[in-house]
């Protein structure tokens, strides 16, 4: 069994005991620990269930490469899935619950047993999405998805705070190992900004756990001095809990730092997300061990040696009393010697390699411990939990020789260098045939806007492999990287006590002649549940390709995203193909290098700032009007402003008829407004309406349509000309921002000689439009202008003072009606509509939404952007050739409307509907034709594109357009209804109020 | 004036740094190439300063001129004198092409302060606070819409569209809530 050793443990406080939960049961661990720790001081082994065939599974790892102990955290608002035990701080007050097992993990019937498992094969997933077809929606995915997957996603808000945070470095030092410690030493002292990023809660990695020395004293000492010096560097900045998570190009790196994740709601953020510009990144992101492939290396208790070590070592904490180390390298006897120090059993070290030298194994033998040479583990014993192994010959198919009762099992298969962040931006890895791993390819590293490296690969990341080595290494880089990034400095390395290693033997298969039985118990992905045997089914089926072998079997795609099984996979997959490792290749390292929480990727925007609502001057009155909104654009504009009892539809309806027969009052605001001027401004706006605008007299308003260089419609509004060589262009609300950058870049790019400024004054005036027969009595009532039909008639505009208020009155109608709309600086838009609402409650003022001024602007036939055009629709096709200019040489779309498609007569065109029983059309219903397409569908010849009830008319009125357009006029055609029926319509003239402008003209 | 009113009625958010709004201030947006004959008179009438240098801005008391691009300039002044300096500015400029126009009530303005301000504004704009000049006028992003800021005494004063006040308050005050300094 596992438990805490009554000795020893470098981070933990035995004075700070903390309780916490797991599955509900009370457990205790101690300050320091990490939840893994404290689990294993239980004896709490058993962690999960795998995800394919609910296997027992218990810790592995001691660090983010762990697969298997992932469990939920917390509850409600700060529950979190999928979290790794290893990586997880203890705290007072902690909850963990285990995942994927149903009824309980001790007893879960949805365990595969070894006879079912041939059912699911590697490539299942895809055998069954193929044949037979029916079986995956009825019997497959059903059963899978009740089967598969691990923790939940959490069903309630999250609790917690995020952030961002933006900054900037010379070199940025990834890890905080002796390697990053020493590489930031001496990037500090050339002068640069330095960032120093530790994953882990403590600075120095795994050299104090491995027993390096380091300038003649233990590493601990040099660690302190080293974190001492940095912190007391004004240019170096250091981090803990900060996880470098992904490298992109020129020189962009995201980090995670977790802060409140052990003080749960002390209104501290929870994570941070550090987004860095660096000049230049040092990775010293260490290595992570690999685990051996020997049948029943999944069962509990069989963990990597390293692992082990850090248990025992960092927090006392034993996870056997019996451990059977087995390894084909010598830094695992560090693991045997660690453990016999801990006065804990160590039967043997089973060593793959036929001879065994080196000073490591010569001190394992001095303690007394047995080496058993060429030999190699046949099984472990266990269910769930490990009860002995069987020994073989490594060089033989697996007869046992001996078998050795154990409870636990520490394994080295060697060390990978993590060499993901290196990776991410394009750095390319070379095969190092000594120690059986990739590492970086300093002749290929990735490479920033000049061509260069930026990225520099230091110590175990970079394939140093002893400390000695280590330290030489990272000063060395810490140095290119200084230099690189423009100061200059001396490589002043530490000096770390020489350890002699004998080479290690890549060892891929355990025994390596291992028949079909044991290769079916050997796993190499514990969270997905790939088996070698798996790997080179793929292999026999024609999978060659790393990357389609990783799909097919789903090696490598479980949330540890393959830390632990993705060079043992491929190289089982290189030997099945006859294949050299390096050819085979890797499959590709993404970001993030282990997962980061999504509430860190969103940062600030959530709730109030999930993203920016704009909202006009009189916001706040139509909030407190009971206003239901809608969104344009980003704005947020009334739709309708309900009263009590009544439905948006009643209340829409009540604001047109009061509009159309007493006074409405419309808050345009969000009108776009662009200022033109120049003594160019005038030719330049003849190139970006259709029509002509030169020419339009100062005090006037003429209507203009903008297109693309394509001919296609793309905004449309008034313009006035305010002076000589002024304009005042209106654009439509969604398209003020997207215009006035269309102006700029015509004024930029390709009229630079041109003398034209715009400048956009949207947001500078609160625009009101009033509207109605009484609007005239209204703004004579507020004072100061004159506003007669003689003095200011319509399409003219003229500024004054209103009621007190500076305005600019434009008599400009959208609805049919007599229509005035009044600009006043926003600053005064409140008072200024609070002033029209009370002086104008005499004559019935009311305010109306959107809905009312797309139905009242519809009964008039007037065409709206994004109703009536969809990026397809020339102006000709709303019958709007009136507003092209026939004179003009040139305009923006004129030579694209004069292509063959869009000058073709059979092109759809506008016209008014009207149902013959008097209902509304549906939205989005098509006019079916005759006959059916090349693609067997039917055939239409036309569309609604506007329809609405008119209260004003008390009938369905639409606009669409349709084959033919107006000269279809006394047709009757058919639209759809989603129901699968049709509805009768005659082809009217879309103009359906006042044809003759009369009421707008008063 | 006493219709006039900031977008925000000058709400105020106390965390590790005071967050303010102070609107409404005096804008001009003045449009002309550096080399115009009479520039330097114009922003000199209008505001008292002289031609602001590529990304700065100069400051005088309540008045300021700042460069927001090779042919804009923006000019900063009590809320009540924009229609003289626009006068000061025609005068100076008459016969020259160049676009004055107001643009206060465009805007909301903010001042973030206190001695981790510039923490307030790294979370939320890719700025380099150490790299940035003491006269510098930074035309940026704050999360997800455009910002402006310069230092000016023990803080930061922010421009933003008006439209998106309550969103930029919205920002500050996340970003300065007591309890997430950074350093």
């Amino acid at each position: 069994m596992s438990t805490r050793l009554s000795k020893g443990g470098r981070l933990i406080d035995r004075s700070a005991p903390q309780e916490f939960s797991f599955n509900g049961k009370r457990l205790r661990g101690l300050s320091g620990d990490t939840l893994a720790a404290a689990l294993l001081a239980n004896d709490q082994m058993l962690l999960g269930r795998s995800f394919k065939y609910h296997r027992p599974r218990g810790l592995v790892a001691a660090g983010p490469e762990e697969p298997n102990a992932i469990v939920g955290l917390g509850r409600d608002g700060r529950f979190e899935p999928n979290q790794r035990v290893t990586t997880t701080e203890l705290f007072d007050g902690l909850e963990a619950a285990s995942q994927n097992h149903w009824p309980s993990l001790e007893f879960d019937v949805g365990v595969i047993n070894n006879t079912l498992a041939r059912f699911l094969p590697g490539g299942f997933y895809y055998k069954t999405f193929m044949w037979p077809r029916a079986a995956w929606k009825h019997v497959f995915e059903p059963i899978i998805r009740r089967s598969a997957g691990l923790g939940k996603a959490p069903t309630a808000r999250d609790a917690d705070r995020y952030e961002y945070t933006y900054s900037f470095c010379d070199v940025l030092v990834i890890g905080g190992g002796i390697a990053g410690l020493q590489a930031a030493l001496v990037a500090g002292a050339s002068g640069a900004r330095v960032m120093l990023l530790e994953q882990s809660a403590h600075w120095g990695g795994r050299a104090p756990v491995d027993g390096e020395v380091i300038e003649g004293q233990p590493a601990d000492v040099w660690i302190n001095s080293t974190v001492q010096a940095l912190a007391a560097m004004d240019n170096v900045t250091m981090r803990l809990r900060t996880m470098g998570a992904g490298v992109y190009d020129h020189g962009y790196v995201l980090a995670e730092e977790k802060i409140s994740d052990t003080t749960p709601g002390d209104g501290r953020p929870k994570h941070r997300l550090w987004r860095i510009r660096a000049s230049q990144i040092i990775t010293a992101t260490g290595a992570i061990e690999r685990p051996l492939s020997f049948a029943g290396n999944d069962i509990p208790g069989v963990m990597l040696a390293g692992s082990v070590r850090d248990y025992v070592v960092n927090y006392a904490v034993s996870p056997g009393d019996r451990t059977v180390v087995v390894t084909n390298n010598d830094d695992a006897y560090r693991t045997a010697i660690a453990l016999k120090q801990a006065g804990l059993a160590v039967p043997c070290i089973v060593d793959a390699r036929a001879s065994v030298t080196g000073d490591l194994p010569a001190k394992a033998r001095a303690m007394g411990i047995r080496i058993e040479a060429g030999r190699a583990i046949a099984k472990v014993k266990g269910g769930k939990r490990v009860s002995g192994v069987s020994l073989c010959v490594q060089a033989g198919e697996g007869a046992v020789l001996e078998e050795i009762s154990c409870d636990a099992v520490a394994m080295s298969g060697g060390w990978s260098p993590v060499v993901h962040l290196w990776s991410h931006c394009g750095g390319k890895l070379i095969w190092d045939k000594t120690h059986a791993h990739f590492r970086p390819d300093a002749a290929r590293p990735p490479t920033g806007a000049d061509g260069l490296a930026m990225v520099v690969p230091v110590g175990n990341a970079n394939g140093a492999m002893t400390a000695a080595d280590v330290l030489v290494d990272a000063a060395k880089g810490g140095q290119a990287a200084a230099m690189a990034a423009g100061f200059t400095v001396e490589a002043v390395a530490a000096v770390a006590d020489a350890v002699s290693e004998a080479d290690m033997e890549a060892v891929w298969i355990m025994p390596q002649g291992a028949g079909p039985a044991l290769k079916a118990k050997m796993w190499l992905d514990y969270q997905n549940d790939v088996k070698v045997s798996d790997v080179q089914l793929a292999a026999r089926e024609g999978y060659s390709s790393v990357e389609h072998t990783k799909r097919y079997t789903t090696l490598g795609m479980a949330t540890d995203q393959g830390k632990l099984s993705n060079i043992n996979g491929l190289a089982v997959l290189a030997d099945a193909l006859h294949e050299e490792i390096p050819q085979v290749g890797t499959t590709t390292f993404r970001p993030p290098y282990a997962p980061v929480t999504l509430g860190a990727l969103a940062g600030e925007s959530r709730g109030d700032i999930f993203q920016p609502l704009r909202k006009t001057p009189m916001h706040a009155w139509h909030e407190k009007n009971h206003a239901y909104f809608e969104p344009v654009g980003l704005w947020r504009r009334p739709y309708t402003f309900p009263r009590p009892g009544e439905n948006h539809e009643q209340s829409v309806h009540r604001e047109v008829l009061n509009t159309r027969s007493n006074l409405g009052l419309l808050d345009a605001s969000t009108l776009g407004k662009i200022i033109v001027k120049g003594p160019d401004a005038g030719k330049f706006l003849d190139m970006l309406y259709t029509g002509v605008m030169s020419t339009l007299p100062v005090g006037k308003c003429r209507y203009g349509l903008m297109c693309t260089e394509q001919g296609f419609l793309s905004d449309d509004g008034v313009v006035a000309r305010i002076d000589a060589d002024t304009w005042l262009c209106h654009t439509t609300s969604g398209g003020a921002d997207r215009i006035h950058a269309w102006m700029e870049d015509w004024l930029q790019c390709e009229w630079w000689d041109w003398q034209v400024y715009t400048a956009n004054v949207t947001e500078q005036l609160a625009q009101i439009a009033v509207v109605g027969p009484n609007a005239r009595k209204l703004l004579e009532k507020m004072g100061g202008m004159d506003v007669s039909k003689e003095t200011l008639p319509f399409m003219q505009w003229a500024d004054g003072t209103l009621g007190g208020f500076p305005v600019r009155i434009y008599r400009i109608s959208f609805s049919g009606e007599l229509s005035y709309e009044v600009a006043v600086p926003a600053s005064m838009g409140l008072a200024f509509w609070e002033a029209l609402h009370t002086a104008g409650a005499e004559f019935g003022a009311m305010g109306y939404g959107t809905e009312a001024l797309h139905i009242m602007r519809a009964e008039k036939g007037f065409i709206m952007i994004g109703d009536e055009t969809d990026g397809t629709i020339i102006p000709q096709d709303l019958n709007l050739g009136w507003a092209i200019s026939k004179k003009k040489a040139d305009f923006l779309g004129k030579r694209g409307q004069e292509r063959n498609f869009l000058a073709s007569p059979d092109r759809w065109k506008l016209a008014g509907f009207e149902t013959l029983d008097g209902s509304v059309i549906q939205d989005g219903a098509y006019i079916p034709s005759a006959g059916k397409n090349a693609n067997g569908q039917g055939n239409t010849q036309g569309r609604v594109t506007s329809t609405y009830h008119s209260p004003t008319l008390k009938r369905g009125i639409a606009m669409g357009l349709i084959k033919g357009g107006m000269d279809r006029l006394g047709d009757v055609v058919e639209f759809t209804t989603i129901t699968g029926g049709v509805v009768k319509a005659k082809v009217v003239d879309p103009v359906f109020y006042d044809k003759d402008g009369e009421k707008q003209n008063v | 004036m006493s219709n006039v009113v900031s977008a925000l009625g000058q709400v105020a958010f106390d965390g590790f740094a005071k967050v303010r709004e102070i609107g409404p201030v005096g804008m001009i947006s003045l449009r002309a190439k550096s080399d115009l004959p009479g520039l330097a008179a114009a922003i000199l009438a209008a505001v008292g300063l002289g031609v602001p240098g590529q990304r700065q801005i100069e400051i005088a008391g309540d008045k300021a001129a700042g460069w927001m691009s090779p042919d804009e300039y923006l000019l900063l002044l009590p809320y009540a004198e924009t229609n003289a300096a626009l006068a000061a500015i025609a005068e100076a400029l008459a016969g020259q092409h160049h676009l004055a126009v107001t643009l206060s009530d465009a805007r909301a303005v903010f001042r973030v302060e206190g001695a981790k301000a510039d923490q307030v504004l790294a979370k939320l704009s890719p700025v380099d606070f150490a790299t940035l000049g003491p006269k510098e006028l930074r035309r940026t992003r704050a999360a997800q819409v455009a910002a402006a800021f310069w230092k000016d005494g023990d803080g930061y004063t922010v421009v933003c569209f008006r439209s998106v006040a309550g969103y930029m308050m919205g920002l500050l005050s996340h970003s300065a809530t007591k309890g997430s300094e950074v350093y």
